[in-house]
């Protein structure tokens, strides 16, 4: 039995930003996976809901004219491995999206929840943060746009303001055209579970240099984050050994992993370098198979 | 031929399609709920309780603390009763208790109209503590100031050393090589599908009723009578389907309390139902072990002596932890029953939660130990691991140490060269350089097990059966023993129609227990449904089938020496294609003829006296990702001794079951304790990590048929062994891959990271 206070169903956005303008401790909930849990262990903090999980405009993934992505916030993992979109040109966010605990909850778990839990883990984030997604959210006071890296704020903190909905996650041409890009949970199970270190890695490759490198890691800091120091000094190097060494060595600089009971620090570094460096290799082999 | 046939489980298609009913499936008008107020310290008193809001809360029905529960001490191991005063359970509950003893334990319980009335009135109740320091590291828990978790106990529930087959300092003396290891084993926990759940009424006012998910309907009722004070001829317990106890139902948790309350508010049906992150704290756990073994060899490298010294952790209360590193280390004598074995064990109080049984019941743990010095053994003479098993493994003959018979059945080395073939081990060994380098690394490890048949002699083996021939020809079997999803109703059903000459389909197994009508047994546990309530089911099947033809005899005038049952029909002895009149001819002349004959019925009650030993091997082949301190299991057989299989299909299904689980406990599962406060870190399913099926590799399973000579039917058991030996199994792999012996469990990323920065790999 869930101890839910109030419990509204909104049908579109502006229905959900009236209902959670009309109360402050109003959540909006997608899915429910994260949420439900939450009720289950009695969290008072979740017992006021409005439901957007039947927002129909928030479901969709559609391609503008000059190439933009957009991403419906509502949209499931298992409605993103499905969209032909996601598949031809961000494949990378589908190998986030499904690894998403199991089916069934990949059927109701949307990407607009994913985000906006403020998880350190998100496996959406990573893959998203690579893109360099922007993230848009609609409020009382109108429209606005922000990097998805700025609208992480702190472990369960994000940018999204008494009222807003996010709606939609937008991908610029510039940022997948000409780019590959990989992904890999490392979890202590193939499913059903949450990472230990999530990775993603993308790169744009021109005359054997380096173009555009892009890293993002979850749960190796506060919110999923993006190696910025890092990816600087790979500009321009040779996509070789060397920079893959180079990434190895760097990568550590730019996150900020925790001891706890789940993983210790130490634990959690060596990974995090394992990973840079083998999922940048797959990412540079994707480069190559598309040239 | 019924047995040894890949017949259909009698609950199988209920259980898949959501038919079958359980506990919470069972409802009452008027049903009220009940929740326990847990502790929130680890150590120490209850000073204060008020529950006074609580009980003004509309939808309350009564709460109650330690301070209203009977003065009444009581054991909650599920064993039968013992008739030796120095064998009797460890009595160290009471219903409701104002000594914390581990954080989360029950101090008052609250019975309302639902479980959101119920979560609210707990948050009602005042409570203050004094606190004690939390003793959850060894050194604390036995330094001569630590407060006593039980009082007199000096913290240890009980030492236990023996020395069987000789003189353990003289073997010691003649050996050339002594190989010593200090092997540790973590918490798991069961994970049965269907928790902990009960409820009771009252049927008048002076008879209870239990409905609950308990592997021993029998047991439990002796023991509410325990604790409640009751004879229990006024208690009635009844199990429905049960959706997995792996021995953590072998306890009797909630049955004393529902009973309590329900006496407690005029009989009442009140439901107590644990939830997983209550359950994972609030029952059992598997023991924690610390072993040292030292294994003496002589120059050609024969075992003659294996020494353990074994530490035991119960947590907060004994349960079964009084017998548990003693049945492991008895059990496991088996597997290198020529040495001489010595034994000293030790079981400590803790304040973390309770452990108990277990599937194998402490063999796991102690099999870790042997096997993985087995395996150093093995290496310091640059000897193959599988030789090394094959030279000092278990054969028919050899004698127990400890009970001093002789081992009647044993497929052990034709195990071990069964799984050896379907590893390939001698074609991999041959491939493989013996000095791996590089990142990904591959290995092959192995190791044995051995297991008994049921408890005898420590505990008394009873069971019984009943079989009702219908006037339909077809017969209802009731048994005591409980089908808790390992196939027990199934395999008993093709005993009862092979011995009565039925086809399988005219056996209906009562699955539900009712000690109310219920014949007795003491349930499911051990892996004796097969082996012990087999016997009973037999010799219950032989007097029908004497009672059916004695009544055809009367029927047809034909001696009843001439005729027999075959395909459910009454047969000429000496040339069965002969039918003379079905057995459902001779059902209803019995029932409905006028001048003759009745209801045919056969009971019969059986105690076993022999415990025969099943053995067998794991193989594995891995992977290892040394940067990723991650193992990949390629390939893993189990092969089993169990006697001649009464069912492959369930058997196999059995056996793939143990090896997940087994895997479970080798690679990833780990009940976590903040060691300052002796918090459980991680009771939920997300962070105790149970493998999915997306970890579990594709299973093999094989048997070793032998034809167990005191068994009817030639069976042994199979219900606990599948899980023993993975987890040593795997361990002597990554030893074998990367030159690192890994010495606790669980091998998860996070340990083998450990070791393998000490060994300088990463």
């Amino acid at each position: 039995m869930f101890d839910i206070n109030s419990y509204h169903k909104a049908n579109s956005v502006d229905e959900a930003i009236a209902l959670l303008s009309q109360n402050p401790d109003a959540i909006p909930m997608a899915g429910g996976t994260d949420i439900l849990v939450r009720l289950h262990g009695h969290n008072k903090k979740f017992s006021h809901l409005v439901d957007i999980h039947n927002v129909i405009e928030l479901q969709n993934v559609t391609i503008e004219n000059d190439g933009t992505i957009v991403i419906g916030s509502g949209m499931t993992f298992t409605g993103l491995a499905h969209s032909s979109v996601i598949r031809e040109n961000i494949p990378v966010l589908n190998e986030g999206g499904s690894s998403v605990g199991g089916p069934q909850v990949r059927n109701v778990a949307t990407v607009g929840g994913n985000i906006c839990n403020g998880a350190p883990s998100g496996d959406s984030a990573s893959p998203l943060l690579v893109l360099n997604a922007t993230v848009e959210l609609k409020g009382p006071d109108g429209v606005r746009h922000l990097p998805l890296y700025e609208f992480y704020q702190g472990p369960g903190q994000v940018d999204r303001k008494d009222g807003e909905i996010m709606t939609c996650l937008r991908i610029a041409p510039g940022d997948y055209k000409g780019w590959s890009a990989y992904y890999y949970k490392y979890a202590m199970r193939e499913a059903m579970d949450i990472a230990t270190i999530g990775c993603a890695a993308a790169c744009k490759v021109e005359n054997g240099k380096i173009a555009g490198l892009r890293l993002g890691f979850t749960v190796a800091g506060p919110t999923p984050l993006r190696c910025w120091r890092t990816e600087e000094k790979a500009s321009g190097m040779g996509a070789n050994e060397e920079l893959l060494d180079m990434v190895e060595n760097s990568v550590l600089s730019d996150l900020r992993p925790r001891d706890s009971w789940r993983a210790a620090k130490d634990f959690r570094e060596q990974i995090i370098k394992t990973l840079a460096k083998r999922v940048l290799r797959e990412a540079l082999k994707r480069n190559t198979e598309m040239e | 031929m019924v047995v040894g046939k890949a017949v259909q489980r009698v609950d199988g298609v209920a259980k898949v399609t959501g038919k079958a009913r359980y506990t919470d499936d069972f409802t009452m008008p008027g049903m009220r709920v009940a929740k326990y107020l847990r502790s929130t310290i680890s150590h120490g008193r209850v000073t204060f309780i008020d529950t006074s809001q609580a009980k003004a809360l509309p939808g309350v029905d009564g709460v109650f603390t330690f301070q209203d529960v009977p003065k009444r001490i009581y054991a909650t191991a599920g064993h039968p009763f013992s008739l030796d005063p120095h064998h009797m359970d460890v009595a160290d509950r009471y219903l409701l208790t104002d000594h914390v003893r581990y954080m989360g334990d029950e101090i008052a319980i609250v019975v309302a109209v639902n479980d959101l009335v119920a979560t609210k009135a707990l948050s009602l109740i005042d409570v203050e503590y004094e606190s004690y320091q939390p003793l959850v590291e060894v050194s604390d828990i036995l330094s001569k100031d630590a407060v006593e978790i039980h009082k007199g106990s000096g913290n240890i529930v009980k030492s236990h050393s023996f020395v069987a087959g000789g003189d353990l300092d003289a073997v010691k003396e003649e050996c050339d090589r002594l190989i010593k290891g200090r092997y540790k084993t973590q918490i798991v926990q069961h994970c049965h599908l269907e928790n902990h759940t009960a409820y009771a009424y009252m049927d008048d006012l002076d008879r209870i009723v239990i409905v609950s998910s308990t592997q021993i309907p029998h047991i439990a009722r002796r023991i509410v009578g325990e604790a409640l004070e009751m004879d229990v001829g006024f208690i009635r317990v009844i199990k429905p389907a049960i959706g997995g106890g792996f021995g953590n139902k072998q306890d009797v948790i909630l049955e004393p309390m529902v009973a309590f309350l329900t006496k407690k508010l005029d009989g009442i049906p009140v439901r107590l139902k644990l939830d997983r992150e209550e359950g994972m704290i609030g029952t059992r756990v598997r023991h924690p072990f610390d072993v040292k073994v030292q294994v003496g060899l002589d120059r050609e490298g024969t075992v003659k002596l294996i020494d353990f010294d074994a530490l035991s952790i119960t947590g907060a209360y004994a349960s079964h932890g009084h017998s548990i590193v003693s049945a492991g280390a008895a059990k496991t004598h088996y597997m290198y029953p020529r040495a001489v074995y010595s034994c000293k064990t030790k079981t400590i109080y803790s304040n973390i939660p309770a452990a108990g049984a277990m599937r194998a019941y402490g063999s796991p743990q102690m099999t870790f130990a042997i096997e993985c010095a087995m395996e150093e053994a093995a290496r310091s003479f640059g000897m193959d691991s599988v030789e090394f098993r094959l030279k000092n493994g278990a054969r028919a003959g050899d004698k127990s140490q400890i009970t001093k018979k002789p081992i009647m059945t044993c497929g052990l080395l034709d195990s071990i060269y069964k799984g050896k073939e379907l590893i390939n081990w001698d074609k991999k060994r041959a491939a493989w350089s013996a000095e791996q380098t590089g990142q990904v690394r591959n290995g092959l490890g192995v190791a044995i097990f051995s297991y008994g048949s049921g408890t005898y002699p420590v505990c008394v083996e009873p069971a019984s059966a009943r079989l009702i021939l219908n006037q339909d020809g077809s017969a209802h079997l009731q048994v005591g023993a409980t089908e808790i999803g390992q196939g027990s109703d199934t395999a008993l059903a093709q005993m009862a129609a092979e011995t009565l000459g039925f086809t399988f389909e005219k056996i209906h197994v009562v699955s539900a227990q009712d000690t109310d009508v219920t014949p007795f047994d003491t349930g499911s546990y051990a892996s004796r449904q097969t082996y012990v309530t087999g016997q009973a089911v037999m010799r219950t099947a032989e007097q029908l089938k004497t009672k059916i033809l004695a009544h055809a005899s009367v029927i047809t005038g034909l001696d009843s020496e001439l005729i027999t049952i075959v395909g459910d029909d009454i047969v000429i002895a000496e040339d069965p294609k002969i039918a003379v009149l079905s057995v459902r001819d001779v059902a209803i002349d019995a029932y409905y003829n006028k001048e003759r004959g009745g209801q045919i019925t056969a009971e019969a009650t059986y105690k076993v006296r022999n415990n025969p030993h099943v053995f067998g091997c794991t193989f594995v082949d891995i992977t290892v990702d040394i940067p990723l301190c991650r193992v990949k299991i390629n390939e893993i057989y189990n092969v089993h001794d169990s006697g001649i299989i009464i069912n492959p299909v369930t058997a196999e299904g059995q056996v793939h079951g143990g090896m997940a689980m087994g895997i479970g406990a080798a690679l990833f599962e780990e009940l976590m304790v903040d060691p300052d406060s002796g918090k459980i870190y991680n009771n939920n399913l997300l962070d105790y990590k149970v493998p999915t099926i997306m970890d579990i590799p594709d299973l093999g399973a094989a048997f070793i048929e032998t034809n167990e000579p005191t068994h009817p039917y030639g069976s042994k058991s199979l219900g606990e062994p599948p899980i023993i030996s993975q987890a040593p199994a795997i361990r002597n792999a990554i030893l074998d891959a990367t030159g690192v012996a890994i010495n606790e469990l669980p091998m998860s990323p996070k340990t083998i990271f450990k070791y393998f920065k000490n060994a300088g790999l990463i």
